[in-house]
C-alpha cells in the first residue's frame, strides 16, 4: 500500500470514529433528499406512463418501461398550454425588464446623487417594504378593472412591476463602487447617464443578474394577482393554467397528462436552477424571502 | 508537566493536488522540560499549528507518541488531557459576559469533578485577578480591548489549572504597544502559575524576548531548539541564522581557501576545512569600522535610530539584500576613504555555513 | 446648479416614484377608505355610509371564522416544526463535507418550482380516489394502517397534508439561511470549546444557538408572516373553492371576497386584510420583544 493511501486510510479512520453520529447524518439527508426529490420523479414518471398503464396500475409502479410521449402531445393539443407558455414569457420578460430599469434608475438616484428630500424618499421606500401585498392588492384590483385593463397584458404587468427589495439591494451594491470613481468619470465630462450604463452597472453584474433571476422565478410562478385579473383563458399564465388543468382539464382524471403539463411548465425555472443554482441560492440568503 | 513528543509525524493529503502529501510535522523527537515558557517559532505555514493542535489532541499524528510526564495521551481526545488553549482570536463566547466565559470550562466538569457553584465562583475569581481582569467581569468580549479579551481568554484556558498551556500567536491581533506589555504579562504569569507552557508565533524577536527555550521550525522540520540567546548566537544552519536577528543578519558568497574564509579578496576569517565555496553570515553587530580592517564595503550612508547607528554600505557579493547592515557605537569614527570603508570583525559573529546542506562550519 | 441637481436626482426616481405610489402608496390609504365604506357597490362606486359594519359583518362570517382557524392552526403548527427540522438538517449539512455542495442543491429545489404545479403532484399522492388508494395510503397500508382521503375526507388529514406541503415549501429558505449562519459559526469556538471538554449538547446550547440566534429570529418572524398569508398551496392541494373545502385562508377569503359575482365586495375584502395585518402586526410585535431578551446580535 502506498504511503498516501494509509495517510488517506487514518484520516478516514479519524472522521470514522464517530460512525455512528456519521450514519445517522446521512440517513437525515438522504431521507429529506426522497421526500424533496420523489414528487419530481413521481410527476415525470407518471407523465411517461400512457393513460391506460396508468389507470390498470392499483399498486401504481415505481418505474415503467413503456416510455410514451402522448401525454406531452395531449397537453399541447387538449389545452392551450403552449399559449400559457408564451404568456408567461412575455409577462416575465416585459415585467422583468420594466423592473430592472425602474430599479436600476432609483437605485443609481440613491446612491450617487444628492438632492433634497433624498433621504426621507428612502426612508419612506424602505418602510413601504413593510406593507404585505394583501393590503394593496385590493385597491389594484379595483385600479386596475376601473382603467378596463381586465385580461390584458398591462393589467397583468404594471403591479407587477415594483420591487422595493431590489431598489434597496442594488443600491447597497452601487455604494460599494468607491465615489473615486465618479469623480474622476466626472472630472473626465462623462455624463451620469453613461458612467450608469458604462461603469456601474458592469461592475455590479452580479447583483444585476441575481436580481434578475430572482424576478423571472417570481414571475414565472406567479399566481394571485394573475388568478384575479383574468377570467379570459387567452391570458392565462402558468400557474392559472395548471389551476384550470386540475379543475377541468382533460376530463378530470387524466393524470398522466396533467402530470405531463406540470413536467412542462416545471422545466424551464428547473434548468435554470441547474445553471445558476450558487447564484440563486447567494441572492436569496442575501435577503430573498419566499413569496 | 514535562512533554515528550516521540518521532511525531503529521502528514495530510494536499488540498490542492489529491495525490500529493503535505508534510506539516517530520519526526519530532523532543522533550519539553516542564515548566519552562516555550517559544515555538517559524514563518508561516511551517506547521507550527499543527505542532501545538496535535499537542492538544486536535488533530491525530499519523505516526509517533506524545507524553505528558510518563503517561501516553497520543490517542486521548483534547477534553482528557488537561491542557489550556488559547487561540489566535481569542474565540471568547461573544454572548457570554467575561465572567460567564472563565466559568464555562468549570461547568463542564461532571460528576465527581464538578464543584460548588461557590468553588467555581472563587476559582474564576482567582484566574480573573491572576490575568488582572478582575474588574471587568460583568462586561461583554466586545467591551474589552484586544489586550484585554487576550487575558480573559488566557485566564479562560487557566481556570482548569492545565497541566500545559498552549497559546497560539498569541500576540499577533494586538498592536505594537500593547505587544510589549501583554508579552510581559505572559511571561510573569507563566512564572506565577508554573504552568509548561508553547506559544507559537512567527516574530523572533517575541519569542527570542521572552521564552526560556525556543523551538525553531521551518516546514514541518525543527531546526533547532535551545535558549535564545544559544541559538542566537550559535545557528546550526543558514535558515536559523537568518531567521533571528533583527536587523537580519547580511550573507555574502564567500570561498574557503587554504583553511581561509574569503569574501571576494578580502579575508573575514578561519576555517580548519578543505577548500570549498560557502556562505557567510555576518551579524550587524560584529562590525566594527577600523582603517586597517580586512573587510571593505562601498559606503553609502549613516542612518542614526535613538541609540543605534547603522552604517549602510555595499558589497557585491553580499547576496542577503542590496545593502550591507553594520550596527555600530554612535561614538564610532568612521574612516572614508574614496569611498571604500574598512571593518574589522568579531569573529564570534561571523558565521559560515556550507554551500552544500546549509549547515554550519565550525572552526 | 443646486436647481438643476435637484431635479435630475427626481428625474431618476420618478418612474419608480410612479410605480409605487399608484400600487403600493395609493393602495395603502384606500383600503381603510374601502374597509370604513358601508354598503359599497362596486358596479356603482356608490356607498351607504360610514362605519364598522364592514368589519362586523366579516367577524361573524361563518367562513371568516373557518379561515381564521384554519389560518391559525396552520401557523402553530408549521412553523416551529418547519424551523426545528431546518435547523437539524442544517447542522446534518454542516457536519459534513463531501456531498454537501450536492444535498444543499437538491434540498433547495423546491424554492424553484411553481407552488400550484408541485402542489397537484402532493394531491395525487395523497389522494384517494376509486381505483387508487394513491401512493401515501399504499405505504400506510403497508404498515396495517387504513387509508385515508387526504384531500376530501376529514379535517385533520387534509390539515396534515397542508401542513406538510407547507413545510416542504419553505424548508429550502429556512435550511439555506441556517447553513450559512452555522457555517459562519468561527471554528475556534468549536476547538476551544472541545479543549475543555464540552460536551456536544452543551456546544449546542451554549455556543451554536446563541451564535445563530439571529438568523434564527429571522427566520421565526418570517415564517410567521409567510405563514399567516398562506394561499396558493392551499389552492394547489384542494382547489380554488377552499369554503366548500372547509380549508380557506384569511388570504383565501380575501381574494374570495374579490373575485366573486361583479367585482366582489372590497369593502369586506379591505376588513378582512386589516383584520390579517393587524393580526400579523401583533404577533410580530410580540416576537420582537421576546427577541430583545433571547437573541443575541454581535
Amino acid at each position: 500500500m502506498s504511503e498516501i493511501e494509509q495517510i488517506r486510510q487514518l484520516e478516514r479512520k479519524s472522521k470514522m470514529r464517530n460512525a455512528v453520529w456519521t450514519t445517522a447524518v446521512f440517513v437525515l439527508l438522504i431521507l429529506w433528499a426522497i421526500i424533496v426529490l420523489f414528487p419530481f420523479y413521481w410527476m415525470l414518471l407518471t407523465s411517461l406512463k400512457s393513460y391506460g398503464s396508468y389507470n390498470s396500475e392499483y399498486v401504481p409502479k415505481f418505474y415503467t418501461l413503456s416510455l410514451t410521449i402522448e401525454n406531452y402531445i395531449k397537453a399541447f393539443t387538449a389545452v392551450p398550454l403552449a399559449r400559457y407558455f408564451s404568456n408567461t414569457i412575455i409577462f416575465t420578460l416585459i415585467t422583468t425588464g420594466l423592473m430592472m430599469l425602474v430599479v436600476v434608475l432609483s437605485a443609481f438616484a440613491f446612491s450617487r446623487l444628492e438632492f433634497k428630500g433624498k433621504n426621507l424618499v428612502f426612508t419612506l421606500f424602505l418602510s413601504l417594504m413593510m406593507i404585505p401585498n394583501e393590503l394593496v392588492v385590493i385597491t389594484n384590483f379595483v385600479t386596475i378593472t376601473n382603467a378596463g385593463l381586465r385580461n390584458s397584458f398591462a393589467g397583468l404587468i404594471l403591479p407587477s412591476v415594483t420591487s422595493i427589495f431590489y431598489i434597496y439591494l442594488l443600491k447597497e451594491n452601487f455604494e460599494q463602487i468607491p465615489e473615486e470613481l465618479y469623480k474622476a468619470a466626472k472630472v473626465d465630462g462623462t455624463s451620469d447617464f453613461k458612467y450608469l450604463w458604462k461603469v456601474m452597472i458592469p461592475i455590479c453584474r452580479p447583483t444585476i443578474v441575481t436580481v434578475l433571476i430572482l424576478k423571472v422565478i417570481e414571475c414565472w410562478n406567479a399566481y394571485v394577482w394573475p388568478r384575479l385579473i383574468t377570467d379570459d383563458e387567452n391570458y392565462f399564465l402558468v400557474s392559472n393554467g395548471i389551476q384550470t388543468i386540475r379543475e377541468s382539464g382533460f376530463g378530470r382524471e387524466n393524470i398522466p397528462a396533467m402530470m405531463a403539463a406540470v413536467v412542462v411548465i416545471s422545466v424551464p425555472l428547473i434548468i435554470i436552477f441547474l445553471i445558476f443554482h450558487k447564484k440563486i441560492m447567494e441572492g436569496v440568503s442575501r435577503g430573498g424571502t419566499k413569496g | 508537566m514535562k512533554i515528550v513528543l516521540e518521532h511525531l509525524t503529521k502528514k495530510f493529503i494536499s488540498r490542492h493536488n489529491k495525490n500529493e502529501i503535505v508534510t506539516a510535522v517530520n519526526d519530532f523527537d523532543f522533550e519539553i522540560p516542564d515548566g519552562k515558557l516555550i517559544g515555538l517559532l517559524g514563518p508561516s505555514g511551517c506547521g507550527k499549528s499543527t505542532t501545538l493542535n496535535l499537542i492538544c489532541g486536535l488533530e491525530t499524528p499519523t505516526s509517533g507518541k506524545i507524553y505528558f510526564g510518563d503517561l501516553d495521551v497520543t490517542n486521548l481526545p483534547p477534553e482528557n488531557r488537561g491542557v489550556g488553549m488559547v487561540f489566535q482570536n481569542y474565540a471568547l463566547y461573544p454572548h457570554l459576559s467575561v465572567r460567564a466565559n472563565i466559568l464555562f470550562p468549570l461547568e463542564n466538569l461532571k460528576g465527581a469533578d464538578r464543584l460548588s457553584k461557590e468553588a467555581m465562583e472563587e476559582k474564576a475569581m482567582e484566574a480573573a485577578k491572576l490575568v488582572q481582569i478582575d474588574e471587568l467581569m460583568e462586561r461583554k468580549p466586545n467591551e474589552l480591548s484586544g489586550g484585554q479579551q487576550q487575558r480573559v481568554a488566557i485566564a479562560r484556558a487557566l481556570v482548569k489549572t492545565p497541566g500545559v498551556l498552549l497559546l497560539d500567536e498569541p500576540l499577533s491581533n494586538l498592536d505594537a504597544r500593547l505587544r510589549l506589555q501583554t508579552r510581559e504579562q505572559i511571561r510573569r504569569i507563566q512564572k506565577e502559575t508554573g504552568i509548561t507552557t508553547i506559544f507559537v508565533t512567527h516574530d523572533q524577536e517575541e519569542a527570542m524576548s521572552i521564552s526560556d527555550l525556543i523551538i525553531v521550525m521551518k516546514a514541518g522540520i525543527l531546526q533547532q531548539m535551545g535558549q535564545p540567546q544559544e541559538v542566537y548566537n550559535d545557528p546550526v544552519n543558514l535558515f536559523v541564522a537568518q531567521f533571528l536577528g533583527n536587523p537580519a543578519i547580511n550573507v555574502f558568497d564567500g570561498s574557503v581557501r587554504d583553511h581561509k574564509v574569503y569574501i571576494g579578496e578580502d579575508c573575514v576569517g578561519e576555517r580548519n576545512v578543505e577548500d570549498q565555496e560557502v556562505s557567510v553570515g555576518i551579524r550587524p553587530e560584529a562590525f566594527i569600522p577600523d582603517e586597517k580592517g580586512p573587510f571593505r564595503c562601498v559606503f553609502d550612508r549613516v542612518e542614526t535610530t535613538g541609540r543605534d547607528t547603522s552604517i549602510v554600505c555595499h558589497n557585491e557579493h553580499c547576496v542577503s539584500d542590496e545593502d550591507v547592515r553594520a550596527i555600530v557605537a554612535a561614538d564610532e569614527k568612521l574612516n572614508n576613504k574614496d569611498g571604500i570603508i574598512r571593518f574589522s570583525l568579531k569573529p564570534y559573529k561571523v558565521h559560515v555555513f556550507s554551500k552544500k546542506d546549509e549547515t554550519v562550519i565550525h572552526e | 446648479m443646486n436647481n438643476k441637481n435637484n431635479l435630475k436626482g427626481w428625474l431618476y426616481l420618478l418612474p419608480a416614484m410612479i410605480f409605487i405610489g399608484i400600487f403600493m402608496v395609493y393602495p395603502l390609504f384606500d383600503v381603510f377608505v374601502y374597509s370604513f365604506e358601508e354598503g359599497y357597490n362596486f358596479a356603482s362606486q356608490t356607498y351607504q355610509g360610514i362605519g364598522l359594519y364592514n368589519y362586523s359583518y366579516v367577524l361573524h362570517d361563518p367562513y371568516f371564522l373557518q379561515a381564521i382557524k384554519n389560518t391559525f392552526i396552520l401557523v402553530i403548527i408549521t412553523v416551529p416544526l418547519s424551523t426545528t427540522v431546518a435547523l437539524l438538517i442544517s447542522l446534518a449539512l454542516n457536519s459534513i463535507k463531501k456531498l454537501k455542495d450536492l444535498f444543499q442543491t437538491i434540498f433547495f429545489l423546491p424554492y424553484v418550482t411553481n407552488t400550484l404545479a408541485v402542489g397537484l403532484v402532493f394531491m395525487i399522492l395523497f389522494k384517494k380516489t376509486a381505483y387508487s388508494e394513491g401512493l401515501v395510503n399504499l405505504l400506510l397500508n403497508s404498515f396495517g394502517i387504513a387509508s385515508i382521503d387526504f384531500i376530501e375526507g376529514p379535517y385533520w388529514a387534509k390539515m396534515f397534508v397542508l401542513c406538510f406541503y407547507t413545510i416542504w415549501i419553505v424548508l429550502p429558505f429556512k435550511i439555506l439561511i441556517l447553513t450559512s449562519a452555522l457555517a459562519s459559526v468561527n471554528k475556534d469556538y468549536y476547538n476551544v470549546a472541545r479543549v475543555d471538554g464540552t460536551s456536544r449538547w452543551r456546544i449546542f446550547y451554549k455556543i451554536t444557538l446563541p451564535m445563530i440566534s439571529p438568523s434564527l429570529f429571522y427566520l421565526v418572524i418570517t415564517g410567521f408572516i409567510g405563514a399567516f398569508k398562506a394561499y396558493s398551496d392551499v389552492v394547489a392541494l384542494f382547489g380554488i373553492d377552499l369554503n366548500a373545502a372547509g380549508m380557506n385562508t384569511i388570504v383565501g377569503y380575501v381574494y374570495d371576497m374579490l373575485y366573486g359575482n361583479s367585482g366582489g365586495y372590497p369593502s369586506f375584502a379591505s376588513a378582512a386584510a386589516l383584520i390579517l395585518f393587524a393580526i400579523v402586526l401583533t404577533i410580530t410585535v410580540i416576537n420582537l420583544l421576546v427577541s430583545r431578551k433571547n437573541v443575541h446580535y454581535q
